[in-house]
């Protein structure tokens, strides 16, 4: 044998050239193909092409048009963008994609209001195809690194894939430190013992309310299906059957109405989340529920009086179950758009790791990615303490959807809305989720035969 | 020269009726009618005639239509939220008509009178008008805040309680009023003035002679004379109350609950939140006949009030 390899006959030369000519015809496609994806994507072949887009006005959407210049430098594609505000932007798209001819390539969608509308409706890519396709897709892409949770609620239920979940904002308490200190309280690790620290810190006195949450119909439903979710349960089961009129309802509305309105700021009733906020911001309030998403401001010392101060709670565990109520948008291809590929060149880039960075970095919203979230990165040098990105990261853990999953969502908000809202004025829960469950079981059963 | 007695033809012909003058009505005639007979018909006749057939529909965005005849009309009259939002509009109406008028008259006769600084007060009287009304409801809704609005802290300083105003059921369309009453009592005022600067001067030489005091020259003199003026601010006022909707909308989205939900206010869920085309459709078909109706009364009521009349 050693002689052999010192000395090879022809043969033996012949024999082993032919064994490794064979391995590598084997092996040589996935190396290639391995070895040109990584140093070689093509980013450039869709050059020349013109891509409309059509983004809801957030500080996102800032960030996305800001990189448009480097993503037409990389690839050549020029990118005309507009920012519509939010209601404006649901009413604009379900009218395009209603006509079939939508005039923008790329949109967002709210998830927790347009995914099943968009399935109904076919409005957006289904982007399998585009993710298996390695010659559109950037090996560094990674869709992987998407958070579990964010995937589940960017996909639909026939596992079709509309929209890259680049934004997810979680429910949970902003609570005053200072305010706890005086008091000698600890955050609270259950919704009982927050009703509990509210008592305790409300002192309609000095002007300060335990607590303050959106009372404004529509707007306050993620405050109730926020304390559903520690029953364990969601407001339309997977069954499509609703769940708003049972015990575990009644008790999330009693807890909604207790806290609103024994401990609750005067005109609670009519607050959406910016009163909220400006009402916590100027230290009037020890704890507010809401979306991580608002953070930006309380860090602000031209805004804010309690920077510093800002405690960020994961919502506490319920009687039966721990969860955080989740919301997100995505971002996707219109079906009828004509320059597809181009588009998804468009959600690589503005989905990619280094711009889901960007946006936790520049206090926009919490992004989709894991990478991100967890980036060391992320919290140096931001303006948000540690807490925030423990409150993210603990939250992301415990994301469940904060709003059916139905096409009629938005009369799903209005009816229970008016509802949540009458119990503010002393109309009783029960009854008042027995009238609305009645009102608006015809409208899902509509919804779901058309 | 002889002057001639017989009369030109046209002169001599008797009073000419509509019919007659269809022997006017000559191919050119219609060619000249033609644009602005497309462009009533494309702009005003169409929607209207399209609306009507969409309020015969079951049609929801993103779904074909499908004929129901009168069944979104029946299902308006009993739907709760429709009924109470009639009688919102009506009370907002009400209020948001008659307060102004009372203020813009009131005022119209003190700006009437010779007093130093008048011309730069009566300036600054009007800027409310100007503003921009969403940017009026902004400002607004900042100052209603129960805790930090500047409202609440002015009231505090003269010993009355804190206020919820917009937040509050009971107070929300009262206080949505207090708004309508600053942003549109100028127009009230300049209409007035209008008419008070082109009033003779001599029935008032004759009731001073008289002996008529200043009570009885405003009544029997002023306000008759006046009057016509006033029923335009009412027609104009009647028509912007009823269709106010930006106001309402950003400070309260017709809530708390649906306080202060108008017809404008459910016709916009319904079409545009909600997407049911037929629905609104019908909305809109009520609320048209209503204000045709409203409008003859009030026209009428201004022709009765004409000083020739």
């Amino acid at each position: 044998m050693s002689s052999e390899i010192l000395k090879p006959t022809r043969r033996a030369l012949l024999r082993n050239a032919a064994a490794l000519g064979a391995l590598g015809t084997l092996a040589a496609p996935a190396i290639i193909r391995e070895a040109n994806a990584q140093s070689s994507f093509n980013w450039k072949r869709f050059a020349g092409t013109k891509l409309d887009v059509m983004l809801v006005k957030n500080p996102r959407s800032d960030l996305m048009q800001a990189e448009e210049k480097a993503f037409t430098a990389l690839t050549g594609i020029e990118v005309s963008s507009e920012q519509v505000p939010e209601q404006q932007q649901r009413q604009k798209a379900m009218i395009e994609f209603s006509s079939g001819k939508p005039a923008f390539d790329v949109t967002m969608l709210a998830l927790h209001v347009q995914k099943r509308l968009s399935a109904k409706g076919k409005w957006m890519e289904d982007l399998r195809p585009y993710l298996a396709d390695a010659s559109l897709t950037s090996p560094d892409f990674d869709y992987a690194d998407f958070a579990a949770g964010a995937v589940d609620f960017g996909k639909q239920a026939d596992g079709s894939i509309d929209t890259l979940p680049h934004f997810i904002d979680f429910w949970m308490v902003y609570y005053n430190k200072e305010m706890f200190a005086q008091k000698g309280l600890e955050y609270p690790k259950t919704m009982d013992e927050l009703v509990a620290a509210a008592a305790k810190l409300n002192d309609p006195s000095k002007g300060i309310a335990g607590f303050v949450s959106r009372g404004l119909k529509n707007a306050n439903i993620p405050v109730w299906t926020s304390w559903l979710l520690g029953q364990g349960l969601e407001t339309v089961s997977p069954t499509g059957k609703l769940q708003t009129d049972g015990p575990e309802a009644v008790w999330a509305a009693d807890m909604y109405r207790k806290l609103n309105k024994d401990y609750g700021p005067p005109g609670t009733i009519g607050f959406n989340w910016n009163e909220c906020q400006t009402t916590f911001m100027q230290g009037r309030a020890a704890m507010w529920l809401d979306g991580i998403g608002f953070a930006t401001p309380l860090e602000d010392p031209t805004k804010s009086r309690i920077v510093g101060k800002v405690g960020y709670g994961v919502t506490p565990a319920g009687p039966k179950a721990h969860h955080s109520a989740l919301f997100g948008d995505g971002l996707g291809i219109a079906r009828g758009s004509k320059n597809k590929q181009a588009a998804w060149l468009y959600l690589q880039y503005m989905c990619n790791k280094g711009n889901q960075l960007a946006m936790i970095k520049a206090g926009a919203g919490a992004p989709g990615r894991l990478s991100a979230l967890s980036s060391p990165e992320a919290s140096a040098g931001s303006r948000f303490p540690k807490q925030y990105f423990e409150c993210l990261a603990e939250s992301g853990k415990i994301a469940r959807a904060g709003l059916p999953q139905i096409i009629p969502v938005t009369e799903f908000r209005d009816v229970f809305g008016v509802a949540l809202t009458n119990t503010l004025t002393g109309a009783d829960s029960a009854t008042e989720l027995k009238k609305a469950t009645e009102t608006f079981k015809p409208i899902l059963e509509k919804s779901e035969q058309a | 020269m002889t002057i001639s007695t017989s009369m030109p033809a046209a002169v001599a012909q008797p009073p000419s009726t509509a019919f007659q003058h269809s022997a006017d009505f000559t191919p050119r005639y219609w060619l000249f009618s033609l644009p602005a007979v497309l462009i009533v018909a494309g702009v005003i006749v169409f929607p209207w005639l399209f609306t009507l057939y969409m309020s015969t529909q079951d049609w929801k965005i993103g779904g074909g239509p499908e004929f129901v005849g009168l069944q979104n009309f029946a299902e308006l009259f009993r739907d709760a939220r429709f009924i109470e939002s009639m009688g919102h509009t009506a009370y907002f109406t009400i209020l948001a008509v008659v307060l102004p008028i009372l203020f813009g008259t009131a005022a119209a006769l003190v700006f009437h009178r010779e007093f130093p600084f008048r011309g730069l007060l009566r300036t600054i009287f009007v800027m409310p008008m100007m503003a921009t009304p969403v940017a009026v409801a902004l400002v607004w809704t900042m100052m209603f805040h129960p805790q930090l609005g500047v409202l609440n802290y002015l009231l505090s300083t003269i010993g009355i309680g804190p206020q919820n105003w917009v937040y509050d059921p009971g107070t929300v369309i009262p206080t949505l009023i207090l708004v309508e009453v600053w942003h549109w009592t100028p127009l009230v005022m300049l209409i007035v003035l209008g008419g008070l600067a082109g009033l003779p001067r001599e029935p008032y030489e004759s009731a001073l002679i008289d002996g008529a005091n200043n009570w009885h020259m405003f009544r029997h003199i002023t306000l008759p004379l006046v009057w016509p003026f006033i029923m335009v601010a009412i027609v104009i006022r009647t028509i912007d109350a009823l269709k106010a909707f930006d106001t309402i909308f950003v400070i309260t989205q017709g809530g708390p609950g649906t306080a202060s939900e108008t017809l404008n206010i459910f016709l916009y869920l319904q079409a545009f939140q909600f997407y049911k085309i037929g629905y609104a459709s019908a909305v809109v078909v009520i609320f048209f006949v209503m204000i045709i109706m409203l409008s003859l009364l009030l026209l009428y009521a201004r022709q009765k009030s004409k000083w020739d009349a």
